[in-house]
């Protein structure tokens, strides 16, 4: 078993080997989850604090079941109400809260970069949840180990990654993931939303969603980001909709037991068909839910093992 | 003052594009009284240069001096220790400071200000549009009379190009010469990166290199409309060369510059989001710096200038996005612009042509030479010497260098300004 890594600041810094320390461990929390008493120590007597600079609900609760799963003390800032408004840097805001000794800072921010810069400036392990359009380790840990569980293994597979990749940590952090597993992937979507770079990047790059979806084993849907978009990128949602959510009609090009994926929060009817979404012998957007709070314990688990080795030293 | 012998040196002639082992007699007025073998010389001061070269002091177009607005950045006494111990004989100075400089009034201040404060020449550039805001022609007349130099409003493009057009007529008619900053300005809103894989990889916003192109296209028609001046203030990518070329070849009065970060740097230097490396335009693949580099070899791209913008640090301790733009450069100048002469890239007077010669050239300045009657603006160094910068020792009040820690070789031993030492250590 080898893990490393002070932070977990994105996939880009993981070795294979650690990527696969990381799941196997979370699949053992699988199992604590599904069991009556979900609670282990592993995190006992440290403190968590989950710093979100930017709106979240999901990866939030998830962090913080997983925190608390392990026995850690979890507190939740939101950051969007407090010192930034008041003008605070970034820096300070970190010193302050390094000030408090937190054991793991769980980060959210929505300029890429910030949060490593942050974690240079703490003395806790910090986890990254997501900076700007840079990475969302987490996720990509969380869809690694669905595929895995899924499909009996993690290299060799046909993944399609499809939508909205330009503004997207998620397929960042997944296609650097997918690489480092050895598997092809292919990214999917108007050229606005994948541009031409992408193809340096090793990946193939289709405009044409049934092309794109062509025998593959694993259909990876990305919420189309209105948030992060000025400009129009696409020209209207029907019009996306039409080319590149993902239906019955075009998931009948990938393989017969392809799986979909999702990241969430869906926009049914934009980017995927709500049937589809729901049919529980092709989706697995719930089963990424339930391995979220899994891979995060792991990781958390993981990274504090390696700050009380530091700190014993 | 009287007479000093600067003997047993390489004499850098730009002019002639020649290096030659020889001497150089600074007369008691100021200026290059002889030079070449000179035997037989004398002079009240000798100094033995031990075999270092002496080329004419380099003349700094588009220096940010934070005056008036931000001294705690930069005031004209640092920067001017700066520029001396940078060799740089000459600044001319940006008006993007805070306010701009886009009156008489304020440019009088500046001028006073330089003349109490600062070891080394300053020039001024004044603004092309009040506040910089693109809406009205500054008084480029009255501005003139004051000595304003050229007209530009720095990292700000004009994009009424009636307005545009109606300042680039008068300037024509003043004989003023204009600088623009050539990044259409649509596609560069929020890009702190330039389009690639870096760029993507980091999640940066970053914008096409085309850019750059559709800028200079835009200002190449203006410049042929109205005939006037003018000065691109930084070519940084291969796709802009040709349209450069062509517009040269047309005889249109454009020459180009590049700062010395775009010609040493690449886009992966920014690496883990290095706030010191932000700069405006974005640093560029490694092609587009190569190519940028044969274009100053060959004498497309005229000047190289520091692009000297001092920033606080707290105004680069940000997320990268946020980060403040600019690098500080007049100490650093000389020794970075040695890489390209020690990997062959240039040779030492085609570097001191792009340095030296030809923004003196441009602005009509009677420097920047090796020449009898010449003004003794010089820079004595060692092109071999080695040393690891450390960016608290740099004179700059702002230290925000993206040399720090970097190897370097390349050191200026003395720096005269009119005959006069202002940096240097020759006993």
């Amino acid at each position: 078993m080898t893990f490393r890594q002070t932070h977990l600041l994105g996939i880009e810094q993981l070795a294979p080997d650690e990527i696969t320390t990381v799941l196997d461990l979370a699949d053992e929390y699988v199992a604590l989850n599904r069991s009556h008493d979900k609670h282990g120590d592993a995190l006992k007597g440290l403190t968590q604090v989950n710093m979100f600079f930017e709106n979240s609900t999901r990866t939030q609760s998830s962090f913080e079941l997983a925190g608390r799963r392990l026995g850690a003390d979890v507190m939740n800032m939101s950051m969007q109400a407090s010192s930034i408004k008041k003008g605070e840097t970034l820096i300070d805001t970190a010193m302050t809260i390094n000030a408090m000794h937190p054991d793991l800072l769980v980060v959210r921010h929505p300029h890429s970069g910030a949060v490593e810069m942050l974690s240079q400036k703490v003395n806790c392990a910090v986890l990254n949840a997501g900076d700007g359009k840079h990475e969302h380790p987490t996720q990509a840990l969380l869809d690694a180990l669905t595929i895995r569980r899924a499909k009996g293994r993690l290299h060799r597979l046909n993944i399609a990654i499809c939508g909205d990749i330009a503004h997207s940590r998620v397929a960042r952090s997944n296609l650097l993931l997918l690489h480092k597993m050895e598997n092809r992937i292919r990214l999917v979507g108007p050229t606005t939303l994948v541009p031409g770079a992408f193809a340096e990047l090793g990946c193939e790059v289709y405009d044409d969603m049934k092309e794109g979806l062509k025998d593959v084993d694993v259909v990876m849907m990305l919420r189309l980001q209105k948030e992060r978009m000025d400009g129009g990128f696409i020209p209207s949602e029907r019009e996306y909709y039409h080319r590149y959510g993902l239906d019955a009609e075009k998931l009948a090009f990938a393989k017969e037991d392809a799986i979909v994926m999702h990241p969430g929060p869906m926009n049914r009817g934009v980017e995927i068909d709500g049937t589809i979404a729901d049919d529980i012998n092709r989706s697995v957007i719930q089963d990424q839910v339930e391995m979220g709070v899994a891979v995060r314990m792991a990781a958390m688990d993981l990274l504090a093992r390696n700050l009380r080795e530091r700190r014993a030293a | 003052m009287t007479s000093t012998l600067l003997s047993n040196v390489r004499l850098i002639d730009p002019d002639a594009g020649t290096e030659t082992e020889g001497a150089l007699l600074i007369g008691a007025d100021g200026r290059i009284a002889a030079l070449g073998a000179l035997t037989g010389v004398t002079a009240e001061t000798v100094i033995d240069g031990n075999g270092l070269c002496l080329a004419p002091g380099i003349i700094d177009i588009g220096v940010k001096v934070c005056e008036p607005g931000e001294r705690h950045k930069e005031s004209f006494g640092t920067a001017g220790a700066a520029a001396a111990a940078g060799g740089v004989t000459t600044i001319v100075t940006r008006p993007d400071t805070d306010p701009a400089i886009d009156n008489p009034e304020t440019l009088e201040f500046v001028s006073r200000r330089a003349r109490e404060d600062c070891a080394v020449n300053v020039l001024h550039m004044a603004a092309l549009t009040k506040g910089r805001a693109g809406r009205e022609m500054t008084e480029i007349g009255f501005l003139m009379d004051a000595g304003a130099v050229a007209f530009t409003d720095c990292d700000r493009v004009v994009t009424e190009t009636k307005v545009l057009t109606r300042a680039l007529t008068y300037a024509k008619s003043s004989g003023a010469l204009v600088l623009g900053h050539i990044q259409e300005p649509g596609l560069t809103k929020g890009a702190c990166a330039t389009s690639g894989k870096f760029a993507t990889l980091k999640g940066l916003p970053s914008v096409s290199p085309m850019a750059e192109r559709m800028g200079l296209d835009r200002d190449i028609s203006l410049i042929e409309m109205t005939g006037v001046k003018y000065h691109f203030d930084q070519v940084t990518t291969a796709r802009a060369l040709p349209a450069l070329e062509r517009a040269k070849q047309n005889g249109l009065d454009v020459t180009a510059g590049v700062s010395i970060h775009h010609l040493t740097l690449n886009e992966y230097d920014v690496a883990d989001y290095r706030t010191f490396f932000k700069v405006k335009p974005p640093l560029r693949a490694e092609d587009d710096r190569q190519a940028v580099v044969e274009a100053v070899a060959s004498g497309l791209i005229d000047i190289i200038s520091s692009m000297h913008t001092p920033q606080d640090e707290e105004s680069k301790r940000l997320p990268f996005e946020e980060a403040a733009s600019g690098a500080v450069a007049l100490e650093t100048l000389l020794p970075a612009a040695m890489r390209l002469v020690h990997a062959g890239d240039l040779s030492l007077p085609v570097l001191f042509r792009a340095l030296s010669l030809n923004p003196a050239k441009r602005l009509g300045l009677p420097c920047g030479r090796l020449e009898v009657g010449a003004p003794a603006d010089l820079v004595l160094f060692d092109p071999d010497a080695p040393f690891v910068l450390d960016r608290f020792s740099l004179r700059s009040k702002s230290k925000n260098t993206p040399f720090d820690s970097a190897r370097m070789q390349g050191r200026v031993k003395a720096t005269f300004v009119a005959g006069r030492a202002v940096f240097g250590d020759l006993s």
